[in-house]
């Protein structure tokens, strides 16, 4: 019976993992903005583009 | 002459607006200006079409003015503004106030497309914000900001990101939630072989370690996940004062120091499980109560509409140079220049050029106002139209405007002042809590001695409060969901119950509870004939002056004839002509002059009406007068508010509004005219001191210091994108007349409440039955508190939804 005390430790360590997990993920910030992943997800995938001019992006933006 | 029909409502493939002055094809798609057809060019051309498939008609229209971001050249500014900068890679963050759907997100974080400068953005949505990050070798501040607004992103740049300190986000309350759960679950666990009883021998074997276990987990939730109640109840004693904290204060404390007790003793089990769900729920509540709209921002004041720089005028040797400074630098004597659209930060004297100025900022009247050489012009003023050049009385901080900041208000906490209604509640509670301990201490003390002590802290434990502390964040927080649902964004919590007892409510009139769109005219003077209107409204066509736009709007358009001599005089009107017909359209002075004038003027009234004038071939016609389009609804919500609320207009506009307001609203509304931004503080001031609940109601920065006066200040917005200043609560406009039912819905919430605290004090009274008789047994503590924190969960969830359902949406 003396097993439950391996089976306690363990137990608690796994919580503790889980427990830390979340700590760290909250600190990361992972909880300031729980609605932008949400929608960025829905977006589709692109498609790769072999044109070598296309993969040159155009400067836009010439200073007044 | 160029005919153009009647058009048919055709939408702009960008930006959804119906097409009202021109339209552009281009690529088989309607566009209704120039500025949406570029945008849909760059990212046609850049392969950022997938924009238009994931939203309908997603854009915004760019409108972008010539030098408006020259101040982003100076280096201080720069500085102030980057995140990080190091070497070749620099973050900044911007508030993009038109970021409002997915396909904005899209866009934006796929600007490394458009440019290679741009290494990657990230959208924070809620908080409309984006961050950048780039390299400044390669794509300059200012040429990244030119970027954004030429696709329709203009960030806000005010004064306020110049002050801005990098201050960390507020993440406790989720750690503590954190923890507490963590220890919750864990202790609810290890306890539950103990609920049971059974004296097997296995489990008296193991039942210390079980227990030492608890009594370390449950350490983080007294000592960290706790300790905000056991602060707010120290500071509550210290004044005199038996907030809600004192009894659950108490209540954690026995709980733990028993528990531990008993254990160390070998007595029993204890009430870890008890104690880490209290704190787990009644931080539940704290956390739901916390609803915050990330967009809004109730804090603000006049640095969130204030320049970050304007352009300084420096001459040495006789050679005048321009240079763009911070705000701040500005001293006394300084030569600023003021280009159309922009704010003038301080208090100056025009030198050179017609000012224009829209002070609606500061009176809330949006009309400019226009003002000669040597006139002097006040901080929070507009320029509309040419450049203007003006030397500074005072430094920005010193101005009139600003010093309205300086009044003790501002500093002020409002909601720590209030008491709220579980704080009233839990004055008697404790009495009555700590009397019944007592009492039936002293009962056991005669009749068994040795149940003295487990009977006392039975008492303070099964009290502790934590239905009655839940009752209020959860109706409230429902509440305040609900509100958000229906455009009323309130700060916090405690604005419901302030506003369930307003008994006066203070209105601004301009923007308040008029429209900002002016959309009724009337016309006086001679008849126009219809050569002369068409040529006016090819004339106020061509014509940018806000209010040629507005009229051209309004007026009927069978034909447009195109002028063919057009001259625009800033600041004085318009004149232009065909062959044979020659308008002069503007104000009075401008049309009046060398015009042949027919019939009598009052010129009085002229000035104090906005109207258009026009004369055709020097004879004076007419006017057109724009008038204060009030809001729909208006007189029955003042009749509504009128029955048990005294209602008062205060508005810093003259009194030529006042007749036509006394036949909209009940006869007893109380109107004041020409009050300043200090005066209405003065008012609320006075009105509070009668023992007054007041709440005001305004728009602008002129109302800013009665709001922050006010026991609740509600700003009326027509666009909650747009930035209110600092108050409790914004209502879009849209919602106005829905007004008195937020009253109504406050009061409902107090009853709410009441009906909760009825109900857990049941509970609490079921609990004491045990307590007092001396066999309050752990699991019995365990089960009680869950239960009725969570049958007030749920009436206070029921009740506020049927509540709810009243607002109708």
């Amino acid at each position: 019976m003396s097993i439950i005390y391996m089976l306690l430790a363990i137990s608690v360590v796994v919580a503790l993992i889980f427990f830390v997990a979340f700590l760290v993920s909250v600190k990361e910030g992972q909880y300031d903005d729980v609605y932008t992943p949400s929608v960025r997800m829905l977006f589709e995938d692109e498609l790769v583009k072999n044109d070598p001019e296309k993969n040159q992006p155009v400067n836009k933006v010439k200073s007044n | 002459m160029q005919v153009v029909g009647k058009m048919e409502s055709i939408n702009c493939f960008h930006c959804g607006e119906e097409c009202v002055e021109e339209v552009i094809r281009y690529s088989e798609k309607s566009f209704c200006c120039t500025g949406c057809k570029t945008v849909f060019e760059i990212l046609n051309s850049n392969d950022l079409s997938y924009y238009y498939d994931l939203e309908n008609a997603p854009g915004i229209s760019p409108k972008l003015r010539e030098g408006k971001y020259d101040f982003l050249d100076n280096d201080e500014i720069i500085e102030k503004l980057l995140e990080f900068d190091h070497g070749e890679s620099q973050i900044v963050s911007f508030t993009i106030p038109s970021i409002h759907c997915s396909s904005c997100i899209w866009i934006l974080e796929n600007l490394n497309k458009l440019h290679r400068a741009i290494k990657s953005s990230q959208v924070d949505f809620p908080k409309k914000k984006i961050r950048i990050s780039f390299s400044m070798d390669e794509l300059c501040l200012k040429e990244l900001v030119l970027l954004l607004a030429r696709i329709g992103y203009e960030p806000n740049i005010s004064l306020e990101n110049f002050e801005e300190e990098k201050k960390g986000v507020d993440r406790s309350l989720i750690y503590k939630l954190g923890v507490a759960g963590f220890a919750f679950g864990n202790i609810m666990f290890l306890s539950f072989p103990e609920y049971f009883e059974i004296r097997e021998f296995w489990l008296e074997q193991f039942k210390h370690l079980f227990r030492w276990l608890m009594f370390s987990f449950s350490l983080p939730v007294v000592f960290y996940s706790g300790k905000d109640y056991f602060i707010s109840a120290y500071k509550g004693l210290r004044s005199g004062l038996l907030n809600i904290d004192v009894p659950i204060a108490l209540g954690i404390a026995v709980l733990f120091l028993r528990s531990t007790a008993e254990i160390a003793m070998d007595a029993g089990t204890g009430f870890f499980d008890s104690l880490s769900g209290l704190v787990f729920f009644l931080l539940l509540g704290k956390f739901f109560q916390q609803k915050t709209y990330s967009f809004l921002s109730f804090e603000r004041d006049y640095k969130s509409y204030f320049p970050i720089a304007v352009t300084r005028i420096t001459s040495e040797n006789g050679n005048h140079s321009e240079e763009q400074v911070p705000v701040y630098k500005i001293e006394k004597g300084d030569r600023v220049i003021i280009r159309n659209e922009e704010l003038i930060p301080m208090d100056a004297i025009l030198i050179k050029g017609d000012a224009s100025i829209d002070y609606s900022f500061v009176t809330g009247e949006a009309e400019p106002v226009t003002r000669l050489s040597g006139d002097r012009l006040y901080a929070g003023g507009r320029q509309q139209g040419g450049i203007i050049e003006v030397e500074a009385l005072k430094p920005v901080k010193q101005s009139y405007l600003t010093q309205l900041w300086s009044d003790e208000v501002f500093s002020k906490d409002k909601s720590s002042a209030f008491q709220t209604l579980t704080n009233q509640i839990s004055k008697r509670f404790t009495y009555a809590v700590l009397s019944i301990a007592f009492i039936s201490a002293i009962f056991w003390m005669f009749y068994e001695p040795s149940k003295t002590w487990n009977v006392f802290t039975a008492v303070l434990i099964i009290a502790c409060p934590c239905a009655i502390a839940l009752a209020a964040p959860f109706t409230l927080g429902n509440l305040l969901r609900i509100f958000g649902r229906n455009h009323l964004y309130l700060k916090d919590a405690t604005v419901i119950e302030q506003t369930a007892k307003i008994d006066t409510v203070v209105f601004d009139k301009t923007g308040t509870i008029t429209t900002s769109e002016r959309n009724s005219i009337t016309y006086e003077g001679i008849e126009l004939t219809e050569q002369e209107h068409e040529l006016l409204n090819g004339s106020l066509r061509a014509s940018n002056h806000p209010l040629s736009r507005a009229l051209y709007k309004m007026l009927k358009k069978n034909n447009i004839s195109t002028p063919d001599v057009f001259r625009e005089h800033v600041g004085e009107g318009l004149e232009t002509s065909t062959s044979d017909l020659c308008l002069k359209i503007g104000s009075a002075a401008f049309v009046k002059r060398n015009a042949l004038v027919t019939g009598e003027s009052d010129t009085r009234e002229d000035q104090q009406k906005t109207s258009v004038h026009i004369s055709a071939n020097d004879q004076y016609k007419g006017c057109f007068s724009f008038h204060n389009a009030y809001r729909e609804g208006l007189s029955a919500l003042f009749e509504d508010l009128a029955k048990d609320k005294e209602l008062i207009i205060l508005s810093g506009d003259n009194d030529n509004e006042r007749e036509r307001l006394e036949k909209l609203l009940p006869a007893s509304t109380k109107m004041f005219f020409n009050q300043k931004p200090g005066d209405k503080l003065q008012f609320v001031k006075n009105l509070q001191q009668q023992n007054k609940k007041v709440m005001m109601v305004g728009d602008g920065l002129n109302d800013a210091g009665a709001l922050a006066q006010s026991d609740v200040g509600i700003v009326i917005s027509e666009d909650i994108n747009v930035f209110s200043p600092a108050c409790d609560g914004i209502l879009d406009a849209r919602k106005f007349d829905k007004f008195p039912e937020y009253f109504k819905l406050s009061k409902g919430a107090i009853s709410v409440i009441k009906w909760s605290f009825i109900l857990s004090l049941c509970y609490n009274i079921i609990g004491l039955g045990f307590a007092v008789s001396g066999n309050l047994m752990p699991v019995v503590a365990a089960i009680l508190m869950p239960l009725s924190s969570i049958s007030i969960v749920g009436f206070t969830t029921l009740a506020t939804q049927m509540l709810g359902k009243k607002l109708g949406n």
